[in-house]
């Protein structure tokens, strides 16, 4: 099956006082219809530049893509004049944020945010896509949606703006759905809910779902790939199982030895190196990498090579891809 | 909202309680009264006549006798007689108010219809060419007092025009009468519109940077629709505030431009009347603005739940 979404030798970067700070290096990846991807990582890794370079909604300047082609259905986004790119967003594709507090407007209501998309992109007159704004409400599971769709959003609780928030962006039956660290801001049992209904609607529409997360926990239930991004750049891609399984790159396996597990969670007698392992040292500044690997600064196997050249991201195992010399 | 309304009004009549006491005591305090005046303008001092006029105004009566016969004769709608003219107060200023009321309106109209849309443009286009341009206007329209720009206009308008607009108490057509206000009100509303206009960018930068801007743009909207009708919603809130200080403001404080422009309006006569210790006519008029101005902030507080439902549903 062709990929919905295919992403190829991405290139963000910011022109700030400090110099050029290179967000998103050289990134690629594709994703399948019905399929989810996730794109785990530390905070300031590239994961929400690379969300928003999709979208084109990076701030310019200071912000700018250099290169790449971003093709979405084979429309390269990135070609595309403002009119086009603006009919290409919410309606071929769409994104959920983070902060489910703040990303939705405080003096409009609910339903109307929603209509406000329907009406754009499927011309649907004023009372039809009122209507549809109920049914989408419905659909993500908000109980009386007539009566909350003409709340406003400071009458709704986390959980439910970020159901609204879905309801917004599903409401145009996107391709593509960006959703950057939806769950992050909320309840353990309500980020389950969300996720749950994120799966359900994407096998109704068949939309394909890029996962912007550092929670490795999420990775896990949601995705079927994965890519690792470190300092703007890919380091590991592969399947779900594969990644957790056989960690190549040592930063995944530092991320995946930080988890606790749930026999210390108990407080069981634990042997020292069944101790929460942490990764030493810190995420270089963009603006100033080291000019081999960037995670060699903090990687115990570091050689000369791995601090003087750059290693390329290439395939390791079958469909099992990473950027590391000593991998 | 009924309770919330009648509070409202409840203060409104302790607050205006509060000026009139104010500018009753504040007016005796200020040295010399109509009789002094009078017969010092008159270059001769004769005690006994000096005696009479103090005894026939009632100003030998102790102050709080003075203070009950005013607010009492205010709420008979009584408002006493002019001093100096010696006709009814209510005569004196009711003409007087639609003039400051339409120069005070056509100067706000000016202000919003400029400020508010510069404002929004200076914000969207930040740090551009045109952007330090409004930026030095309005700083121009803030540090330039209203009386040398009205002098200004009407040395250009006798240099370019041969003359200019004088006032005309009927004046005949519309445009007459706009031609007429329009040179005052824009060179008071000028000031007010830069700093609508400052007010507006800023308000309108901090909402631009919010999140829900970034979901408005998202959801495909023109850069038109997510500017007016997500972000400006949003940064109206202190620009509202503004324009009801500057409508207080307009309607009392405009005393120079009505001398420069020689426009018979509330704030110019406020100023002679306090010349002559006009008492009546001070005490009144300064409660007439003082009645604007707590109205028009009633006003601005209902516009707020008008505007954010955070403030009308109590979050």
């Amino acid at each position: 099956m062709a990929p919905v979404l295919e992403v190829s030798g991405l290139n963000t970067v910011f022109h700030t006082r400090r110099g050029l700070v290179r967000a998103v290096q050289d990134v690629s990846f594709s994703v399948e219809a019905g399929e989810t991807l996730a794109i785990v990582g530390e905070s300031g890794c590239g994961k929400t530049i690379t969300a928003l370079s999709l979208m084109r909604l990076i701030p310019q300047p200071p912000g700018e893509i250099v290169s790449g082609s971003v093709k979405v259905d084979g429309t390269d986004l990135l070609r595309l004049d403002d009119r086009t790119m603006r009919q290409m967003r919410g309606g071929k594709i769409a994104m959920i944020f983070q902060e489910p507090m703040t990303a939705l407007n405080p003096l409009m209501t609910v339903g109307k945010q929603i209509a406000e998309m329907v009406m754009l992109h499927d011309g649907l007159p004023k009372a039809a896509a009122k209507n549809r704004a109920v049914e989408m409400l419905q659909m993500v599971r908000i109980p009386e949606p007539a009566r909350r769709a003409k709340e406003y959003p400071h009458q709704m609780s986390g959980g439910m703006r970020q159901r609204a928030m879905i309801a917004m962006a599903l409401a145009c039956k996107p391709k593509v759905l960006v959703a950057d660290e939806p769950t992050t801001a909320l309840d353990v049992t309500i980020q389950a809910q969300i996720l749950d209904l994120i799966g359900d609607l994407q096998r109704e529409f068949g939309t394909a779902v890029l996962l912007i997360t550092h929670d490795l926990g999420v990775v896990a239930e949601t995705a079927q790939r994965v890519v690792v991004m470190y300092a703007g750049r890919k380091v590991e891609e592969g399947s779900v199982s594969d990644l957790f399984a056989r960690p190549l790159h040592p930063y995944l396996r530092g991320l995946l030895g930080s988890i606790p597990r749930l026999g210390s969670a108990r407080g069981l007698a634990l042997s020292p190196d069944e101790r929460l392992r942490e990764i030493p040292g810190m995420v270089p500044a963009l603006s100033d990498l080291p000019p081999g690997c960037a995670f060699a600064p903090r990687c115990a196997q570091a050689d000369a090579k791995c601090h003087a050249q750059i290693p390329p991201f290439e395939a390791k195992q079958a469909n099992h891809f990473a950027a590391c010399w000593q991998a | 909202m009924l309770a919330y309304l009648i509070r409202r009004l409840l203060l409104m009549v302790v607050t205006l309680l509060g000026v009139s006491i104010a500018i009753f005591l504040l007016l005796r305090i200020v040295p010399g009264n109509i009789a002094d005046i009078l017969l010092d303008s008159a270059g001769m001092i004769d005690p006994a006549e000096k005696a009479k006029i103090v005894t026939d105004l009632g100003l030998d009566l102790p102050l709080p006798v003075q203070y009950w016969h005013w607010l009492s004769g205010l709420f008979h709608g009584d408002l006493g007689y002019s001093y100096v003219s010696e006709k009814p107060v209510i005569e004196e200023i009711l003409p007087r108010i639609p003039i400051t009321a339409r120069l005070a309106g056509l100067a706000l109209t000016f202000a919003i219809c400029a400020g508010v849309p510069l404002g929004v443009i200076s914000a969207v286009r930040q740090n551009t060419k045109l952007d330090y341009f409004l930026r030095i206007l309005s700083l121009s329209g803030l540090s330039m007092p209203a009386f040398w720009l009205g002098l200004l206009i009407l040395m250009a308008c006798v240099k370019w025009f041969g003359s200019i607009p004088i006032y005309d108490r009927a004046p005949a057509t519309f445009g007459a009468w706009l031609a007429m206000l329009a040179i005052p009100a824009a060179s008071v509303g000028f000031r007010s519109s830069a700093l609508i206009m400052r007010l507006t960018r800023s308000s309108m930068l901090e909402v631009l940077r919010q999140d829900f801007v970034r979901t408005a743009k998202s959801k495909g909207l023109s850069d038109t629709a997510v500017t007016y009708d997500h972000a400006l919603r949003n940064a109206v809130l202190p620009v509202i505030t503004t324009i009801g200080v500057e409508t207080a403001f307009l309607f009392g404080g405009l005393i120079v431009t009505e001398t420069v422009f020689n426009i018979p309006g509330v704030a110019r006569f406020l100023v002679e009347a306090i010349r002559w210790r006009d008492y009546p006519m001070v005490q009144n008029l300064v409660m007439f603005i003082a009645i604007v101005v707590v109205t028009v902030n009633l006003i601005v507080d209902l516009l707020y739940m008008v505007v954010d439902p955070r403030i009308r549903l109590g979050a």
